[in-house]
């Protein structure tokens, strides 16, 4: 691998508090990177002390074969995006741009030649004489990117770029992000909270907790085998249905089984597991079918009644009552659900995931 | 009378003028009056004649005005021995003015820069000392700073004046700019040391001219405070500097035959013009800066 960003045994500490410890990264030159995770999670925290923004405890940051652990920001060729845009007020767009080319004494044509291609990038050419004030979120946020772009350097930073933006903007900014990535090729490294943001973007997905990496996966694999209990549960929306049960032997073929709830296992998930064993079953909405009874041994049948019925336009999100559990199916949306009827429905085995219930990892 | 019980509420909210509000306004009026009348008898005394002002009446507008002790008070006002008026005070007062007012309000908000973006290790102690010593009655500093500036030859000197100012404006400075630059927001500053900005480019370029508000507040509180300042220009400015306080009360104090209220009021005034046009003019700069800072980091 073409290493563009590496972190070594990383430990950030806040006082006698480790925030992050003992982390370890690698990034691709040219993938997107997205640090997905809970407000606290630390992912920040990492992003700043690529950038050189925090004090690391211990641990060395690499950024093109350049070890810059103890390097200034400006010389670790990043670019950074905030949250909050961060623009200097005081100054128009133009200034906004070239303010690090004239910290660092470019000469002017050299600026303007690296500003107008930034301003033609990000299509912000009519914005340039004006104040941030008179900017719309949108436009204030592309001023931002344009500010890292100016800089031509290697690794871009986003520190939950999207967050203050109406959802609308965010979903076209999102592409624009995405559609700059694949036309500039750089190293992106993506902070978010939104998962969506996160599984649309990234060539790889950290999803993080307590300062530690839980999963380091494309998205599709975080999506479909989540290393354990957490990834399944912070990735979806609606999220995963959890049970808890155990393993029994039943006619020779392995069966889960959660207070009389019993879903046979499919062929490839069932040697993992012994019976007696106390395990957690994670099915995702999508992969519950109501109406039907099952027909292959890959599915297991079950009843329940319908709660509520939630259209969401593309299909309808409907919760279904059984036993003492409440469950999300995802639907067709052109068939209704009624409240209160009861309806068998299956779950789709293959794409089931089974936690062990005391350490939560993935069986 | 019409009797409207049938009126809807609709568009603006009528304004009724109740006894409370008239109550209100009275008292308004009062206050504005009880605050103006000394300054009114000031103006009307520094106008008169010393017969004047012997047999009449204190409120009586002067049946003949006169600047002639507007003229007394400027230019030949005795203090002791000497006989130039106060100009000599105004001119000495600039002198401390203006280095003092630039250094400690330049001091106050390169210290409030460093301690709200920068967090020294010891940021926190350096704050907590600051304060303490705003809190400590400053008559208790005078003694040993008088020692140590003439240990070092400044006592009595330009330079030793300017520095006390500096030195117990810095406390307040410091706080001023730490609490409005702890409230801008810190991606800012972050943007700013990506862009490959240093400790001054940052401060001169991104956080100075944004601090136009908090400029205007200290500029105001430094200039009325040092003007008003009469006990470190008594002690430490030396005869050379006196400043315009310190005249003042040495023409008011000197009694040669009857008191010339009329110049002690024209040289009181005089001396006050410095303050008064700053609250003026600035006023409105003030609520203004207050206000930006209150709405905008």
């Amino acid at each position: 691998m073409d290493t563009s960003v590496a972190v070594r045994d990383l430990k950030i500490s806040y006082g006698a508090l480790d925030v992050i410890k003992d982390l370890q990264l690698e990034i691709a030159r040219g993938e997107f990177l997205v640090l997905l995770g809970p407000s606290g999670c630390g992912k920040s925290t990492l992003l700043n002390a690529i950038a050189g923004l925090i004090d690391v405890a211990d641990g060395e940051v690499w950024i093109s074969g350049r070890n810059v652990t103890w390097e200034e920001p400006k010389d670790r060729g990043i670019g950074m995006v905030f949250q909050s845009y961060a623009l200097y007020p005081q100054m128009s767009v133009e200034k906004n741009l070239s303010f690090s080319l004239r910290v660092a004494r470019h000469d002017r044509a050299d600026i303007e030649r690296r500003v107008a291609r930034a301003a033609e990038i990000l299509q912000i050419e009519p914005l340039l004489k004006r104040k941030p004030a008179h900017l719309s979120g949108g436009q204030r946020q592309r001023v931002a990117i344009g500010r890292a772009l100016v800089r031509d350097v290697d690794v871009f930073l986003f520190d939950e770029p999207l967050s203050n933006l109406d959802a609308k903007l965010r979903v076209d900014l999102r592409v624009e992000i995405k559609r700059l990535h694949q036309r500039l090729e750089n190293t992106m490294i993506y902070v978010t909270h939104d998962q969506i943001e996160a599984l649309t973007l990234a060539d790889r997905i950290a999803v993080m907790k307590g300062g530690v990496i839980q999963q380091l996966d494309d998205p599709l694999t975080i999506y479909n085998r989540p290393k354990n209990r957490f990834v399944a549960e912070f990735i979806g929306s609606p999220s995963m249905n959890f049970f808890e049960g155990s393993i029994l032997e039943k006619d020779g073929r392995r069966v889960f089984d959660a207070d009389g709830m019993k879903v046979p296992l499919p062929c490839d998930l069932a040697p993992k597991v012994e019976p007696g064993r106390a395990v957690s079953l994670g099915v995702r909405p999508e992969h519950i079918r109501i109406g039907e009874m099952g027909t292959n041994s890959d599915e297991a049948a079950l009843r329940g009644t319908i709660d509520i019925e939630e259209p969401m336009g593309p299909d309808t999100l409907v919760w279904i009552r059984t036993g003492e559990r409440t469950l999300a199916a995802r639907c067709p949306a052109d068939a209704r659900y009624p409240p209160g009827q009861t309806v068998p429905f299956v779950f789709d085995m293959r794409f089931a995931s089974i936690f062990d219930a005391k350490s939560g990892e993935r069986l | 009378m019409t009797h409207t019980a049938a009126e809807t509420p609709r568009g603006p909210k009528p304004q009724r003028m109740t006894a409370g509000r008239i109550g209100l306004y009275a008292f308004l009026l009062v206050s504005a009056v009880f605050f103006l009348l000394p300054f009114y008898v000031m103006l009307v005394t520094s106008l008169k004649t010393m017969p004047e002002i012997q047999h009449g009446s204190i409120f009586a507008l002067p049946s003949k005005a006169t600047i002639e002790p507007w003229i007394v008070a400027w230019s030949k006002a005795c203090t002791g021995a000497n006989c130039d008026g106060i100009r000599v005070g105004l001119l000495n007062s600039f002198e401390i003015l203006v280095p003092s007012v630039i250094l400690s309000i330049g001091l106050g908000a390169i210290n409030g820069y460093a301690l709200s973006f920068w967090r020294p290790k010891a940021g926190n102690i350096v704050l907590t000392t600051l304060l303490l010593g705003a809190f400590i009655p400053y008559q208790v500093f005078i003694y040993p700073l008088v020692r140590m500036l003439s240990f070092v030859s400044l006592y009595n000197t330009l330079p030793g004046i300017v520095i006390v100012h500096t030195i117990f404006g810095l406390p307040i400075m410091t706080l001023l700019f730490r609490n409005y630059y702890e409230a801008m927001p810190a991606d800012l500053f972050r943007a700013g040391r990506v862009d490959g900005g240093g400790f001054w480019t940052i401060f001169f370029r991104l956080i100075l001219p944004m601090s136009g508000p908090i400029l205007v507040v200290a500029l105001i509180l430094q200039v009325t405070g040092i003007w008003n300042d009469f006990l470190f220009g008594l002690i430490f400015a030396g005869r050379q500097h006196l400043p315009m306080t310190v005249q003042l009360n040495n023409v008011v104090n000197t009694t040669m035959g009857t008191k010339a209220y009329n110049v002690n009021m024209a040289a009181t005034i005089l001396t006050a013009l410095v303050p008064l046009v700053v609250y003026f003019v600035s006023g409105r700069w003030f609520v203004r800066g207050i206000a930006a800072g209150a709405v905008k980091g």
